[in-house]
Parts: structure tokens; sequence; C-alpha cells
């Protein structure tokens, strides 16, 4: 019944950044408006692009200042931010970065991560185990999908994946996010029987 | 003293300006480009003082692109980004005014239209076909007046521009040898030509 536009949990803050969130949506609201904001005034007096970890420091910035003055409160969320760095001066080429934020005001760098619900700490295992350097597009998808399978039911229509690229972001089609969610529990399945036979 | 020059036709607006910087009796630049985009599809020619030309355009440009950003990519139109632009005139008029006259050109993919907006420096807002700023238009608004018509195509609408510029370089005291010229259709800006190449050396 709920029109899902309405309630994207992955945004756009910048041409080239993007946050996703945990916790109070509201929060979030707020937070995001603030930073949309940041990045222009940034972009009208440096003529340049803010970088992913310039709107992670923001960010974190504007979250501390609240855990340290009367009459307010924290915000409730903890955010992710994931955009590309700037090719260097000696032209190499951006590199992906993945940044977090959480209430107390702290930010981040991270090669994989996962914030909010109640099962973060054993998906964080999860991702330790299964991360390795260097993935290409299909294998970190997949990863990802794995992890929130562990906590939403199964189907695309509770998943929302955006794919960041250096040259531009888009969301992932449900179709082909079901297409991994089949794949991964074919396979589990699979593993599972083989394991039974040989038992 | 810039001039700009903004011509309306079936499927887009040109919007056209000279590329001279100068003040009092130095020529500081003679590629500026006068002409900023301010979205996907639309474009300001701003004339006045350089500080409030630059700081004005960028400030609405930022603005607008803040908008879009925040309302999940919704884009103003044409109508909306020329009231919000004489707002931001109007505020500014008793406390520090903008010294910026300027033709706003912009196509509507909602409505399939183009639309062009007269602003001057005392946030007057009027829907014109055609128009001009600077001195440009006491020798071109007549030009104009002879030659636009309804139902008129891209080149002939340059062919009006390029027929004012002939009369600016003909009649005018100030030399202007340099102009850039930009189209907004349904495919958004692009530059149609220049006299020098505004790209930063």
């Amino acid at each position: 019944l709920q029109d899902p536009r309405t309630i994207r949990k992955i945004v756009s803050v910048d041409n080239r950044s993007v946050l996703a969130f945990a916790g109070l949506t509201a929060d979030a609201r707020v937070l995001i408006n603030k930073t949309r904001l940041e990045a222009q005034s940034y972009r009208l007096t440096c003529e340049d692009a803010p970088s992913v970890e310039y709107l992670a420091r923001y960010i974190a910035r504007t979250q501390q200042k609240y855990t340290q003055r009367g009459g307010v409160r924290p915000f409730g969320i903890a955010t992710l931010i994931a955009g590309f760095s700037d090719p260097t001066t000696e032209g190499e080429e951006g590199k992906p970065v993945l940044y977090q934020t959480d209430p107390a005001g702290t930010h981040s760098s991270w090669r994989a991560q996962v914030i909010g619900g109640r099962n973060a700490k054993s998906l964080r295992e999860f991702l330790e185990k299964n991360y390795e350097d260097d993935m290409d597009e299909d294998k970190s998808v997949r990863l990802a999908i794995q992890s929130l399978l562990e906590v939403v039911d199964s189907g695309a229509k509770n998943m929302e994946i955006m794919i960041v690229k250096a040259d531009g972001k888009a969301f992932m089609e449900e179709s082909a996010i079901d297409a991994v969610v089949k794949k991964i529990e074919e396979e589990a399945e699979e593993s599972k029987e083989a394991k039974k036979s040989s038992d | 003293m810039d001039t700009v020059f903004g011509v309306k036709y079936d499927g887009g607006v040109v919007i056209a300006a000279d590329q001279g910087n100068a003040r009092s009796i130095l020529m500081y630049q003679r590629n500026l480009d006068k002409v900023v985009p301010l979205s996907s599809h639309s474009a300001v020619g701003v004339s006045g003082p350089n500080a409030d030309l630059v700081n004005f355009s960028e400030y609405i440009q930022k603005n607008i692109a803040l908008y879009e950003l925040s309302n999940d990519g919704m884009k103003l139109s044409t109508h909306a980004q020329a009231n919000f632009m004489r707002g931001e005139l109007a505020a500014a008029l008793r406390r520090g005014p903008y010294q910026v006259n300027v033709l706003l050109g912009g196509y509507d993919e909602s409505t399939e239209s183009s639309s062009l907006y007269f602003l001057d420096y005392l946030a007057s807002l009027q829907k014109v076909n055609y128009g001009c700023q600077g001195y440009a238009s006491s020798f071109c608004l007549s030009i104009m007046d002879r030659d636009w018509k309804e139902g008129l195509t891209e080149d002939e609408a340059v062919a009006i521009v390029e027929h004012c510029m002939q009369e600016l370089h003909t009649r005018f005291l100030i030399a202007q040898p340099n102009f850039i010229i930009k189209v907004i259709d349904k495919d958004g800006v692009k530059t149609s030509k220049f006299g020098a190449d505004p790209a930063d050396t």
C-alpha cells in the first residue's frame, strides 16, 4: 500500500556522492538536508565538487555538535557515505571510498561496512569472513545481497541496491536483484544437498 | 557595456552575449562566457559588473542544483526559475542590489515548449518572445520587432541574432568583436558558436 519512493534509505547528497542511513528517518532527513546545502555551498565557494571525505567530516562534525550542547539530543542515525576520490595530480584515477559516521560524531573509512539492525555485529563478522580485496562488481553485489538476506525476508522487494561507479550511479533493477537472490539460494541449496549426501 | 540577446523559436530559445570584460579604459578579457547554464535545460545571459554577474549567476545556479537534489530530481520549470531569480533580485534591491540585467531562456520537457524571460536590476520580470539588454536594445530591438515571427526554426532565430550583431558592428560606438551564442532545446544547452574560446587557457 505504501509508495516505496517515499521511504528511500539511499539518497544523493551531491552529483557524485551517495548516503545511506540507519536509524530515525526524521533525524536523517534533517542531517541530509544540511549536508546537501553544505555540498552546494562548497561548490559555490570552491568551484569544485566536495570530496566524499569532506562530506563525511562535515556530517560527523554536525553530529558531534549535537552531543555537546544544551537542549538538544544527538541525531539518532548512523550513515554510510559512498563515492569516488578525485584523480591525483600524478594522473592516477579516482578510487571508490566508503565512510561511516555515528551518533557520537566519529567518522571512519571502510572497505566494507554494515550499519543498523540488531545483527550489525554478526553481519560485520560475516563481511570480514567473505570480503576479498579487488572484487569485481558482480562479486561485490553478491556479497552485499548475501549479507542483506541474513536479515530481510528473501525478495528483491525488500532490498534497495545502489551501485556507485566513477562515471555515475544507479539503482539496481528489481529483476536484476531477483536474479542474484535466486542464484544465491540455489547455491545454498546445492551445498546443503552436497553436505547431506557426504554425511 | 554588455550586450545580451535572446530569441525564442519553435522548440527552443537562443541566448547570445558579447564576450568582453572591461572596466574604465582597460579591456581585461575578450573571451568571457556570459551565458551561464542554470540547469540542464536553461541558461541565463547576464550583463553588469563582473562581480555581480558571476556572483549572482553562480548563486542562482547552485540554489537550483540544491532544489533538484533535495526534491528527488524534480526539475524547476523555466517559469519557476525566473520567478526565483526575480525574488532574489527583489530581496536584495533594498539592501545591496545586484546590478545585473538578464535574459533567461529555457526549455520545459513537461510542456515541450521554450520560454524567454527579461529581468532587470530593479527586479522586473517579463515573459517575452525576444529581447536585448544593454545599449544594444537601442539598435536591435527594432530589428527583432521586424524579423521575429511565430514558428521560427533554430537557424532562423540564430540568423536574427546575427543580423543584430551585424547592426552593432556597423553602428555601435563600442567595439564588441566576439559574441557567444548558445541554443537551448529538448537536448539541453549547447554552444552554437563563439568568437573566442571561453575555456581557461
